[in-house]
């Protein structure tokens, strides 16, 4: 079946056990999941997850209404790439006599704009904040280059380009409902 | 300042606070404060003794079944909580309300493999509506608030509260908590009149209507507005298992049971409908067969309460979510009255088929051994429709489901979704405490019997009056059928060699019988409806019965197999 690449969030109460409830349910239907990333929203006590999975559209709905129904999620919807302003972070360690004799440090900064964030006599360490192939284009080139010490990715992190519910209405309109019925 | 209490006394007081009265339960060393605090509790809490803690929430199913009230289960940690596993999970399934509450080590000693700890959050939450830990004395009645809430409301569940040792022992003020607000939990789904007006004209409009009517009708006690709608616009009625005894057996739209051993016209009759009306059920495989060859043609409603049942398995085409019981209502006050006579009258051959091809056989043979079937017909008569039937699972399941009868709602437990052997003698335990004014009869195999036999001794210890059904057939019945017809009769691993039941009966001091011939049955169910108390009456039938009409797993809902013998 053709699958896609789908971004989950999913806004939750921050309760022990959440991401085992979140996971559960990919492993049912056995779904890998490609990156997760998890972090306080900016509703205090809220948690935001972002997860990304390839499934077919079907699938994918049945798992975010499943996930959706667990007690302590508040809300969780999904979207593809077109939908979303998404980047990830890269750091990666290298060895600071090599970035020296390459003398390419100043060209691979400007083209992959990635920065130095910390420089030993040893080691340095770059950043890049970007999507996955640049983020993988750059380790490639530091690869030939200087050799990698240490490389990490997180996980995606992503913004719907429409305008969306926020988080915080919504509470507050299921608060008002509650009250309404009292 | 109000007197301090211990937690296992909270946990009681925030019970009795829910309105319990029962609990079914087994004691261990991490629950003996729980169980010592109980002492004192005697005459607001009957505890019922069980003899494994499977049990204790399959009695907890029984007795929420019959009742609609949440059922309480109290274990130890460890093997305690471990043996609950079963009966949580055939509770999910089911949709039945039981809060489990299982005794844990010391806050202090989690995580570092103490003596009888597992990780009780880790483990159930796959399988539960809600898995907490109590982490501290101030929390224990919010969380029983909280858990009793889960447990009944939107679409009911099993809910699992993780309870430390030295949270039951620590002291702490009580002050009733009574939880109706969840901000991350929405029970019941708005209503969208848009969807009831659609629904309203599809109705309207249907020449060949058909509702397919599941549990959800009964959980959300919407049976009078079930009839009011399916009056008003003529509707026949099919029910799945669970569905049953929502409309009584003998109601003149009622069309029988759907899916694989149900009957032959409500299976015809859905790939033949124009507007098929889902009401709180969930097109379980059993019900559907092959998805691919499943009511092409019919417009497809879906009444629910959880959104995620809609399209999960059957695409529909409007659904309908909220409360049964008001989304129901709404929609029988704006359509029109309607007759569909000819549409009705359509499923009568098909009955007539099955009457002269299955049932007649079944429940009237003239020679031969006894049959399952005429054993189930015959105590229902005896028992005018008005008993609860329980069942166990496999062919005597299957029997007891199709022959016996009901004119009052919530009058079937047995275990749909898990299909969970061993599930029908606690369960029959549970229901009688349930619904300690009505009898209660039991249809159980000599497989199944013998999965939790040692609940005799709970009916023996707190007097249960059930009426157990062996229906031995010295075989596991359904799968010895499954290997007959589609595994060329190689009878592997399903014939028992069985003990003498009456002997075990007897060693329980539980009067029994046990009959062979048609002619000791009238006689024979006499005596069991007489006796007071539990009486377990063993009919030994036909070795090698099946179970027919049968759609064979993965054919098509109209692909049924008959007896042509
Ligand atoms: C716990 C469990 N184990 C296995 C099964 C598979 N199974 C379904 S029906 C059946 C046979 C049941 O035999 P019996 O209890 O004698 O009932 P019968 O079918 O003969 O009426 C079996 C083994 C099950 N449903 N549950
Ligand atoms: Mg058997």
């Amino acid at each position: 079946m053709e699958t896609t690449l789908y971004t989950i969030t999913i806004f939750s109460e921050n309760t022990v056990g959440l991401l085992n409830q979140v996971t559960i349910i990919f492993t049912r239907r056995g779904l890998n999941i490609e990156t997760l990333s998890v972090s306080p929203s900016a509703i205090e006590g809220i948690h935001k997850f972002t997860i990304t999975a390839f499934a077919d559209r079907e699938t994918v709905e049945k798992v975010v209404k499943q996930i959706d129904k667990r007690v302590d999620i508040l809300k969780t919807y999904y979207n593809t790439d077109e939908d979303l302003i998404f980047q990830e972070i890269a750091l990666y360690k290298v060895p600071t006599s090599k970035l020296l004799e390459s003398g390419s440090v100043e060209s691979i900064v400007r083209r992959y704009n990635a920065r130095i964030l910390d420089i030993t006599e040893t080691w340095t360490v770059l950043e890049k904040t970007g999507h996955y192939d640049e983020s993988q284009a750059l380790f490639r080139e530091l690869s030939h280059t200087t050799g990698v010490l240490q490389f990490i990715r997180s996980g995606r992190i992503a913004i719907t380009k429409s305008k969306v519910e926020r988080l915080s209405d919504m509470l507050a309109e299921m608060k008002e409902k509650v009250n309404r019925k009292k | 300042m109000k007197k301090e209490i211990t937690g296992s006394q909270i946990l009681l007081e925030s019970l009795i606070n829910e309105g319990v009265d029962t609990i079914f339960g087994y004691p261990g060393g991490q629950a003996v404060p729980i169980y010592d605090s109980l002492y004192d509790y005697k005459d607001k809490l009957n505890h019922i003794l069980v003899r494994h803690e499977q049990a204790a929430v399959h009695a907890a199913q029984g007795y929420a079944r019959v009742s609609g009230r949440v059922g309480v289960t109290l274990v130890t940690s460890g093997p305690g909580m471990s043996n609950t596993i079963t009966g949580i999970a055939d509770a999910m399934m089911d949709s039945t309300p039981v809060v489990v509450i299982a005794g844990q080590v010391p806050v202090s000693l989690l995580g570092s493999d103490a003596f009888q700890e597992i990780d009780v959050i880790g483990t159930t939450q796959a399988i539960s509506k809600w898995a907490y830990q109590i982490r501290s004395v101030e929390e224990i009645a919010w969380a029983v608030a909280r858990a009793f809430y889960i447990a009944s409301t939107g679409r009911p569940g099993p809910v699992v509260l993780d309870f430390p040792k030295d949270c039951q022992v620590g002291k702490g003020q009580y002050k009733p908590e009574k939880i109706d607000f969840i901000r991350s939990y929405i029970p019941v789904p708005e209503i969208k009149m848009k969807h009831i007006e659609a629904v309203v004209a599809l109705i309207d409009e249907a020449k060949k209507p058909l509702a397919l009517v599941g549990q959800g009708v009964i959980l959300g006690r919407a049976e009078k507005e079930l009839m009011n709608f399916v009056k008003k616009a003529d509707i026949p009625v099919a029910t799945t298992i669970l569905g049953l005894s929502a409309i009584p057996s003998d109601h003149e739209l009622n069309v029988g049971i759907l899916g694989m051993h149900g009957n032959i016209a409500p299976n015809i009759k859905t790939n033949e409908a124009d507007v098929l009306i889902a009401i709180g059920m969930r097109f379980d495989d059993r019900v559907t067969g092959d998805l691919n060859k499943y009511a092409k043609q019919a417009k497809i409603i879906h009444f629910d309460i959880d959104p995620s049942e809609v399209n999960k398995n059957v695409k529909v085409d409007i659904s309908v979510l909220g409360d049964a019981k008001e989304t129901l209502k709404e929609v029988t006050e704006r359509m029109k009255e309607n007759k569909h006579t000819e549409w009705r009258k359509e499923f009568i051959p098909l009955w007539e088929k099955e009457i002269d091809t299955v049932i007649r056989k079944e429940i009237h043979p003239e020679q031969g051994p006894l049959k399952m079937g005429e054993v189930v017909h015959k105590v229902s008569e005896a028992t005018g429709g008005n008993a609860i039937l329980v069942t166990d699972v496999g062919q005597n399941q299957m029997m007891g489901i199709r022959y016996f009868k009901y004119n009052q709602t919530r009058s079937l437990v047995t275990s749909g979704g898990l299909g969970t052997m061993g599930f029908g003698l606690p369960a029959a335990i549970g229901a009688k405490v349930g619904a300690p004014d009505k009898t209660v009869c039991l249809f159980v195999g000599d497989g199944g019997l013998q999965m939790s036999i040692q609940e005799l001794g709970t009916i023996m210890q707190s007097n249960i009056d059930i009426k157990i059904i062996l229906l031995n057939n010295d075989y596991l019945g359904m799968v010895r059928q499954w290997q007959e017809l589609f595994f060329n009769k190689r009878y592997s691993e399903t014939t028992m060699v069985n003990p003498d039941f009456i002997k075990l009966a007897d060693a329980y001091h539980i009067p029994a019988r046990s009959i062979e011939t048609r002619e000791e049955l009238d006689d024979a169910i006499r005596e069991m409806l007489e006796t007071q108390g539990a009486y377990l009456l063993e009919a030994k039938v036909i070795k090698k019965g099946l179970v027919y009409p049968m759609v064979p797993a993965g054919a098509g809902i109209t692909e049924i197999l008959l007896d042509d013998k």
